[in-house]
């Protein structure tokens, strides 16, 4: 048996992924790895030592030691504020992980793969991508990313090169860019009829985001043919966090 | 050694002693499944208790409905970190389900609708700690959040909790469910702080 032990993890380096978002590399010395799609709880203590911890999804495979986490920040939150606004380089937090053995995606998998996103629910999405090209998996990917606005996009400037083999799609919730074909409104059974993969190849789907998306999505996903069983979700974003 | 975050101080809302170790209190209602909502129409729905010795107990939606109903307020601690507490439920005790039902068995393996399925010990079933409810917070369950009917067992991780529960399978052996075979405890007391296998 494997037991999930706490590891000091030091902040390396922080950027801004969003107004409101930022990815965090830590190194972790000792870090066992991890699949696409798995989280870690990170845990901070107090000086006076009260504990707080959340989970967050692995952005993207390890690269040694380092990991990487992309994080919201939810107003008036415990612990995204201290990691997204207070953490400097060279700080240190505790990591546990990697967790979850059911949303994960593995290089060895062939099956077509679609990635249904809302939001932060992009992050273990975003994992299974850059595993995929890490990999040289030829694995047909499909990628919906639905979001407010163009503003709220995550890892925007990577989707944007070219990566074949991966088709990317934005629907935009609130408001479109300039002269989009789509007007902005919530996913529909055209999106992922579109966007997506006919239920006769057998795509596994992943679907990350907010309850009420991670909902519809998933129910729309079904009304288009998909089996249930290969319709994975991983409810993701702010319940105080 | 223990490793201090510089500046960190928390929200430390105080829950009293109610609050297992690493939970936090929320008060909204998150959603947490692995697959997608199954639709259980009524007419079609039922929940059985199947016996080591192959005896099978059914109960159609009537005839669950027409069992004496508890309302139980208990707190419930979720996995992922977040607590609720004082959360209303109604539903039938697990005792009266089991009331005519004869066994030897020490483990149950929990199944739902949509292929879920969850093992505990069969004593955190019974004694008054375990219910399939059928309405929350005076409301009838939503189909998200487990509707028409759920397993809750508040003493243990919600994910013992099954939604959308069909049935439970008596067992002389333990059979580990759904996310005890994915990385989780196989047991998952919230106060023991038993999240994952290993803890």
């Amino acid at each position: 048996m494997r037991r999930l032990t706490w590891r000091p993890a030091e902040l390396v380096h922080s950027s801004a992924e969003t107004a409101t978002a930022r990815t965090l590399r830590f190194r972790v010395p000792g870090w066992p790895g991890h699949l696409a799609g798995q989280h870690v709880d990170v845990r901070l203590t107090a000086e006076d030592g009260y504990t707080a911890q959340r989970s967050y999804s692995v952005a993207g495979p390890a690269d040694g030691d380092l990991i990487e986490l992309t994080v919201e920040t939810v107003p008036d939150g415990e612990v995204s504020p201290y990691l997204t606004e207070d953490m400097r380089v060279g700080d240190q937090v505790e990591i546990r992980g990697p967790v979850g053995g059911w949303f994960v995606w593995r290089p060895a998998d062939q099956s077509p793969v679609l990635l249904v996103g809302g939001g932060s629910g992009i992050v273990p999405l975003m994992a299974m991508i850059r595993a995929r090209r890490q990999a040289g998996s030829r694995a047909p990917f499909r990628l919906l990313y639905s979001l407010r606005d163009p503003a709220r996009r995550y890892y925007a400037g990577e989707l944007r090169r070219p990566d074949p083999g991966l088709d990317v799609t934005y629907l935009y919730t609130r408001s479109a860019p300039e002269g989009a074909a789509r007007p902005a409104r919530r996913i529909g059974l055209d999106d992922l009829a579109e966007g997506g993969w006919p239920a006769s190849f057998e795509p596994e789907c992943y679907v990350c985001g907010p309850t009420g998306f991670v909902e519809a999505a998933a129910d729309l996903l079904l009304a288009l043919g998909h089996a249930p069983e290969r319709i994975r979700t991983e409810r993701f974003g702010p319940t105080g966090g | 050694m223990s490793i201090i975050s510089r500046g960190f101080r928390g929200k430390r809302r105080d829950a009293g002693d109610r609050l297992p170790p690493g939970q936090y209190l929320v008060e909204d209602f998150p959603v947490l499944s692995a697959g997608p909502t199954p639709r259980v129409p009524l007419d079609r729905w039922e929940f059985a208790i199947d016996t080591e010795a192959e005896q099978t107990h059914r109960w159609s939606w009537e005839e669950f409905m027409a069992l004496p109903a508890e309302t139980p307020t208990v707190d419930i601690h979720c996995v992922t970190k977040w607590s609720k507490l004082d959360t209303t439920w109604e539903g039938v005790s697990l005792d009266v389900l089991f009331e005519d039902v004869e066994t030897a068995a020490e483990y149950a393996l929990v199944y739902s609708y949509g292929g879920y399925t969850t093992n505990l010990p069969l004593e955190d079933l019974l004694d008054g700690k375990a219910w399939i409810v059928h309405r929350f917070d005076g409301e009838e369950l939503e189909p998200r959040h487990g509707g028409p009917a759920r397993l809750i067992v508040p003493h243990l991780y919600f994910w013992k909790s099954a939604k959308w529960v069909r049935g439970i399978r008596l067992l002389n052996d333990d059979w580990p469910g759904f996310w005890e075979t994915a990385g989780y405890h196989n047991y998952g007391d919230p106060w023991r702080e038993q999240r994952y296998e290993g803890d």
